[in-house]
């Protein structure tokens, strides 16, 4: 009898589990349906990835409004990427506020319905930006995806006591004056690999990038509807070469850029030049650390101006919060905003007034010798030609051009089989 | 003990006697669908669990492997086409490659070693047993992402420690990272680093539950630790050591976490796809390739395929030697 007596209290524990469980999973849904459009949030998420230089600027918007800010940073463009299309596919989980980089927008822009029109939210703003960098936060429906944070005006930065080491020039001015071309550049680091037997630039594939964003104007991994064209496009083909060329003349670390060994390579010397767009700034500061401070300076990239990245914000339709969102947006990417981002990590400002702005025009970064960054690449702003970048340019560039070229470095493939590689997967890389 | 205490006093019916066994009838009543029914209700919570989290998922990725599917835009039926183009992917099978390979490269050393430590740990004049026996399962708490990052920088190039060692002995650095052979190395490394422990405990309990007769028996035949070993350990630790092996299949088949990271979060697994698994493919096409992800779920369930003709194998296998 007993023994049933305890059968039955298992019973009922059991029953009681099991409905707990439902009310558990019932529940689950509840806690999601938040606070409608018009009230005030608590919180807005902010996603960027790299050196955005939002700290301050986030703080300075909490204590403007009482709403607190998280935010959240991802160190890498091919990380970052995949947890905005989880939050998209799921529906859940996405920051009120994501940065897009150019080489990811356009993907997004197949599937506008993802996003928020920021337009009637922030008013014209049409009058403030670069009209172009504005013009490409449109997705094709005419929606206003994004606003506009930064370009990615193209410069090298390199390490004066390396150079001084190697008997190189160490003024920027002078410096510049070596590689007018390309051939020089790589004639100046053939000197400096013999004179101290390291690698002179971090890797083969931050010089491809650079070549490639040179290509002002021209078409790279597609033409302007959208075509295909990696196989054949004459501005692809160039920047292949010329990093052949690099590869072929010994000069660089060999470092996959991104990598652990890479972000060490900075503090320990590994190599004395690296390509920089202008928000590269940040991450080279982060990675060589204070105790690197006054070693890196800035020079001129060989062959001219380019344009290597910069952003947009966007918010996307699921945010519980999109008026505020698109307010915290136009806020980051105001006047004084991309100044103040700039002053911090560099993202280069697209925003008319903060380009006139004598602050930023009178900037020198202490990190990097005191370089006058912003008269730098406040000039080469203005020159700036808009390239046309496919729906899947990032994913082409980072996983058929970069292995590719890796590969060749590393003599797993000769020139042809690289070249071969890199077409059969920009094929299956940039479909759409 | 229970049992006997409470079924003691008697005094419980006899006081209302005409209601009692009307309430005995209830009470069976109750106590038959409790015998019949509660069974079910104990192993439901898996159950329902399962197929939410395992069942309802499963047959969604099937679903959609029929389909062009776009994770966040238009899904098109489109019938086994994603299959047909799965036979012909030299990326895929490469991925299958990479997989048997590491599966095979970490495994084969792995269960050898596990043996080996639980036929250590297994002896009993060994002192401080039980610290032994915690001390091996230690690596396999700690997280996947921390041993992978940990190996990773282990792994270096420039400034890993490996290519130190090996430098002392004269050895060029490696870049672990480029070759086929050296990453697969690297892998299964971490892999055998985080499992071998947890395998030695698995085998250790086959071992202790050989009777001890057997090995007196062997002993008085004049059998040494080594033959008892050969004739008595390995044949009884058969079916355990199937059991592992299984176990050791479906985990090795679903290898993601310690390549990915090796590769500092590209999922490309080298720059030749030199270490891509079978998971890393599928999380290729249809996470990274927002356009691809039919074809990324129609990988998803070559592998389960390819995991259950395995774990057949390995079972038709084992039902042949226990017999």
């Amino acid at each position: 009898m007993s023994v049933s007596t305890r059968r039955r209290r298992y019973a009922a524990v059991a029953l009681a589990t099991v409905a707990a469980l439902a009310t558990t999973t019932a529940c689950g849904d509840d806690n999601e349906g938040g606070s409608s459009d018009g009230a005030k949030p608590e919180k807005l998420v902010v996603d960027t990835f790299g050196e955005a230089g939002y700290e301050d600027l986030v703080k300075q918007y909490e204590q403007q409004t009482g709403i607190k800010i998280e935010l959240r940073k991802v160190a890498q463009l091919n990380e970052f990427r995949p947890r905005v299309v989880r939050s998209l596919a799921t529906g859940k989980g996405a920051a009120d506020v994501i940065m897009l980089e150019e080489g990811i927008l356009n993907e997004f822009k197949l599937n506008p319905g993802n996003w928020v029109d920021l337009a009637p939210l922030v008013g014209d703003l049409s009058k403030d930006y670069l009209s172009w960098k504005y013009e490409l936060g449109k997705a094709p429906d005419g929606r206003l995806m994004g606003l506009p944070t930064d370009v990615g005006g193209l410069g090298l930065c390199y390490r004066t006591d390396l150079f001084k080491d190697a008997g190189l020039p160490t003024g920027r001015d002078e410096v510049s004056a070596l590689w007018p071309t390309w051939e020089k550049f790589i004639e100046t680091g053939q000197k400096y690999k013999q004179a101290t037997g390291k690698g002179f630039v971090d890797s083969v594939t931050t010089a491809v990038n650079a070549v490639l964003f040179q290509q002002n104007g021209g078409d790279l991994f597609y033409d302007k509807d959208d075509n295909l064209i990696a196989d054949k496009s004459p501005a692809v083909k160039a920047a292949w070469d010329q990093a052949v060329a690099i590869a072929d003349a010994g000069i660089s670390a060999k470092i996959t850029t991104w990598s652990p060994e890479w972000n060490a390579g900075f503090k320990q010397g590994t190599f004395a030049v690296n390509a920089c767009p202008s928000w590269m700034l940040g991450i080279v500061e982060s990675n060589s650390g204070p105790e690197n401070a006054g070693k890196w300076d800035l020079a001129a990239v060989p062959g001219g101006a380019g344009n290597w990245g910069g952003s947009w914000l966007g918010v996307p339709t699921q945010s519980k919060h999109q008026a505020e969102a698109a307010k915290l947006a136009a806020f980051l990417t105001n006047t004084a905003g991309q100044v103040a981002a700039f002053k911090k990590s560099g993202p280069l400002p697209t925003n008319l007034k903060a380009l006139e702005d004598p602050s930023f025009q009178s900037f020198t970064n202490k990190y990097f010798s005191d370089a006058p960054t912003g008269k730098i690449f406040g000039e080469g702003v203005q020159k700036i030609v808009p390239t046309h970048l496919g729906p899947k340019h990032q994913a082409v560039k980072e996983n058929a051009l970069e292995p590719a070229l890796r590969a060749y470095e590393s003599g797993q493939a000769n020139a042809a089989k690289a070249w071969e590689q890199f077409t059969k997967d920009a094929a299956t890389q940039g479909a759409f | 003990m229970s049992l006997s205490a409470t079924t003691a006093p008697p005094s419980r019916g006899a006081p209302t006697k005409h209601t009692q066994p009307r309430r005995r009838r209830g009470y069976s009543r109750f106590t038959k669908l409790d015998m019949k029914y509660s069974p079910y209700l104990y192993v439901a919570p898996f159950f329902v669990l399962f197929g939410i989290f395992g069942l309802y998922p499963m047959l969604w990725t099937l679903w959609m492997s029929l389909h062009d599917w776009d994770l966040v835009g238009t899904h098109t039926f489109i019938g086994l086409e994603n299959y047909s183009a799965l036979l012909s992917d030299d990326y895929f099978w490469n991925a299958v490659r990479n997989t048997f390979g590491m599966f095979v490269l970490a495994t084969v050393p792995q269960l050898a070693l596990a043996l080996f430590l639980a036929n250590l740990l297994n002896r009993p004049m060994l002192r401080a047993r039980t610290f032994f026996r915690m001390a091996i399962f230690v690596p396999n708490v700690v997280s996947v992402a921390a041993v992978a990052i940990v190996f990773g920088m282990l792994f270096q190039r420039d400034f890993g420690v490996v290519n130190w060692f090996l430098g002392i002995f004269g050895v060029d650095a490696i870049d672990w990272r480029r070759e086929w052979w050296s990453s697969w190395i690297a892998i299964s490394t971490m892999v055998d680093w985080r499992w071998t422990g947890y395998n030695t405990l698995i085998l250790l309990a086959g071992m202790q539950a050989i009777p001890r007769d057997l090995y007196e028996a062997a002993a008085m035949d004049g059998a040494g630790p080594w033959r008892q070993f050969w004739t008595v350990t390995l044949p009884m630790l058969r079916p355990t050591f199937v059991f592992v092996v299984i176990l050791s299949t479906i985990g090795g088949l679903q290898l993601f976490v310690e390549p990915l990271i090796f590769n500092n979060g590209n999922i490309m697994g080298g720059t030749q796809r030199e270490f891509q698994t079978v998971q890393m493919y599928m999380f290729e096409n249809s996470i990274h390739n927002l356009s691809r992800a039919g074809y990324g779920a129609a990988v998803a369930w070559a592998l389960f395929l390819m995991i259950v003709v395995v774990s057949v194998l390995n079972f038709v296998i084992t039902r042949r030697s226990v017999k």
